[in-house]
């Protein structure tokens, strides 16, 4: 007895442990400075965690958990490896998907024990706020795991199209109440029966996958973040379930700071989430009826090589075309030059440039190219006014001055980069298409802008060279 | 513990997050969101303790995937969210850009 309760002890100890590292953890990511060791300290306290667990009194089924474990790790330690740094978000939304099933699952084993014992006349074992609470975090852990794999897969490609149809949120309430109504049949009648069980939890996944297949892939990373801090929540009601302190606080911090994080994400995309998730844009639904006056006027890489090299301050744009071209060393090859000549050298980031926010730094960073000078929408738009050149590659819509004066416009009132204050502005283009939106850009056919046709990489790559025979 | 303690860590822990992110910069938005998924990995724990405790066989095999998603939630968050932290050097530090003109 007094063995167990030692065990107890440490286990409880541990976790205590574990939650402050976790939240000190949290707390230094959330700065440039110190995000290094910040992923240790959380790392450091699910080592700690896991490893107590073991520990736990009366626990059975070692080799399958180890098994389990070896396995589960081991592919996501070799995916996590091999993904390349333009994927990351999909594989975000994959191993969240993977704790959100986690969660449901262990509301599974719960909730069919609790039917199975009312199906064999037993008195039950679990009052009713233990069963709501593993109900409802069993259909959040259950909507987050089908709603994930259904973002992965459209952002991976594997799923391209964008299910519509009439009477579509009819139908996603309609799976989501259904699922609730069977949760509360289960919760009153003690477990009710296995049917019931698997019914909860096939409506809440149906639901998962009815809810994000209608989302564009531009609004995926608002959604993935929403899943984020869905499997928190429901990670914090299975420790309810669990009795585990250590559940509920990881699982809360994420719940309430992932909500916070899909805000502020749903803010620099200039989108509430509730239009994120109800409305039919994010696919390209509508075009802006004003035709744009103009025309574009090409330029040769040569001389935008020379305009850069003798200009005293340059600001680069880059936008998710630059990264799908894998222009980014190129660029970073390209400024290294023009710092050596004395000019200043900055990166604009939208808020929204690459995939999610913070995703461009991310391949920028990659790149090589160091965070301080690279400067976020509020920093830099008063800058531009002084810059001789604004080179924009593979960026569209976030460059789009119609944002700031055509009402009619579906990217009206969405903050911008006020590239078009330089003095010159070259656009690294392929073609003369449209951007994501559909919408034409203004930008394009301005006076000072020169367009320099061609892929990304290459066109960075000709710019190297012109800068080096400027000599 | 009961059920108005748990509360109370409900309701702090709420507080602690939404605090700890509140003042975060828009570079680190994608690292943190992976760091968060990385955090509530630590479903791991209840899903070993779920696994742990399982008798029937439909309650073993549906904590072998319990157990096996959350291992690669927890796993697969930590990897991503390492590997994107690594790369946040400063100038300072990578000696970007030879500054010698």
């Amino acid at each position: 007895m007094s063995g167990t309760l030692t065990a107890d002890t440490l286990i409880q100890a541990s976790y205590f442990v574990t939650a402050v590292l976790f939240i000190m953890g949290l707390k230094r990511m959330s700065s440039p400075v110190t995000a290094r060791s910040g992923i240790l300290w959380a790392g450091a306290g699910m080592l700690v965690a896991t490893v107590v667990t073991f520990a736990y009194p009366e626990m059975t089924n070692y080799p399958l958990i180890g098994a389990a474990i070896a396995v589960g790790g081991g592919l996501a330690w070799w995916s996590g490896k091999r993904v390349a740094m333009t994927n990351m978000p999909q594989m975000i939304a994959l191993y969240n998907g993977m704790g959100g099933g986690a969660a449901a699952a262990i509301a599974a084993v719960e909730l069919y024990r609790a039917a199975f014992a009312h199906a064999a006349g037993q008195t039950p074992q679990h009052n009713s706020m233990f069963m709501s609470l593993a109900v409802i975090g069993g259909i959040i852990g259950a909507i987050s795991f089908s709603g994930s794999l259904i973002a992965w897969a459209k952002l991976q490609g594997v799923l391209n199209k964008t299910v519509r149809f009439g009477g579509q949120k009819f139908v996603n309430g309609l799976l989501f109440l259904g699922s609730l109504a069977v949760g509360v049949i289960v919760v009153l009648h003690h477990g009710a029966d296995p049917l019931h069980v698997s019914l909860i939890f096939g409506l809440a996944l149906l639901f998962g996958v009815a809810m994000t297949l209608p989302i564009g892939g531009a609004d995926m990373p608002v959604v993935i973040s929403l899943y984020n801090a869905l499997t928190g929540l429901a990670v914090a009601f299975e420790g309810f379930v669990m009795q585990n302190a250590a559940m509920i606080i990881a699982g809360t911090v994420v719940g309430s700071a992932g909500t916070l994080l899909t805000q502020l994400m749903a803010k620099a995309m200039n989108r509430s989430l509730a239009n994120v998730l109800f409305s039919d844009f994010g696919s390209g639904g509508g075009a802006s009826t004003t035709e744009v006056k103009g025309s574009m006027k090409p330029i040769e890489a040569s001389d935008v090589g020379v305009m850069m090299a003798f200009a005293s301050k340059v600001i680069v744009v880059p936008g998710y075309g630059m990264a799908v071209a894998q222009a980014q060393h190129k660029v970073w090859e390209m400024c290294q030059l023009l710092i050596d000549r004395g000019v200043t050298v900055k990166f604009a980031i939208h808020p929204v440039a690459g995939r999610m926010p913070g995703h461009m730094n991310v391949l920028l960073a990659e790149a090589g190219v160091p965070y301080d000078l690279i400067a976020d929408l509020d920093e830099i738009n008063a800058e531009f006014e002084t810059a001789d050149v604004a080179l924009i590659i593979g960026a569209n819509d976030v460059v789009n001055p119609v944002a700031r004066t055509d009402k009619s416009s579906p990217i009206y009132g969405m903050p911008i980069l006020n590239a078009d204050k330089a003095k010159n502005v070259i656009v690294i283009k392929r073609g003369q298409g449209a951007g994501f939106s559909g919408i034409e850009n203004a930008l394009f056919f301005l006076d000072n802008t020169r367009m320099l046709y061609g892929d990304g990489q290459k066109a960075a790559a000709e710019l190297v060279n012109a800068i080096k025979a400027v000599g | 513990m009961t059920g108005i303690v748990a509360l109370y860590i409900f309701m702090l822990a709420a507080f602690t997050g939404y605090e700890v992110i509140s003042r975060v910069p828009v570079i680190l938005h994608t690292p943190l969101m992976s760091g968060s998924n990385f955090v509530h990995g630590i479903v791991l724990v209840g899903a070993m303790v779920a696994l742990g405790g399982a008798h029937t066989p439909l309650e073993k095999t549906i904590g072998f995937i319990g157990v096996l998603l959350a291992a690669g939630n927890a796993v697969g968050g930590y990897v991503v969210t390492e590997r994107m932290l690594e790369m946040f050097k400063s100038s300072g530090a990578r000696g970007g850009g030879k500054r010698t003109h």
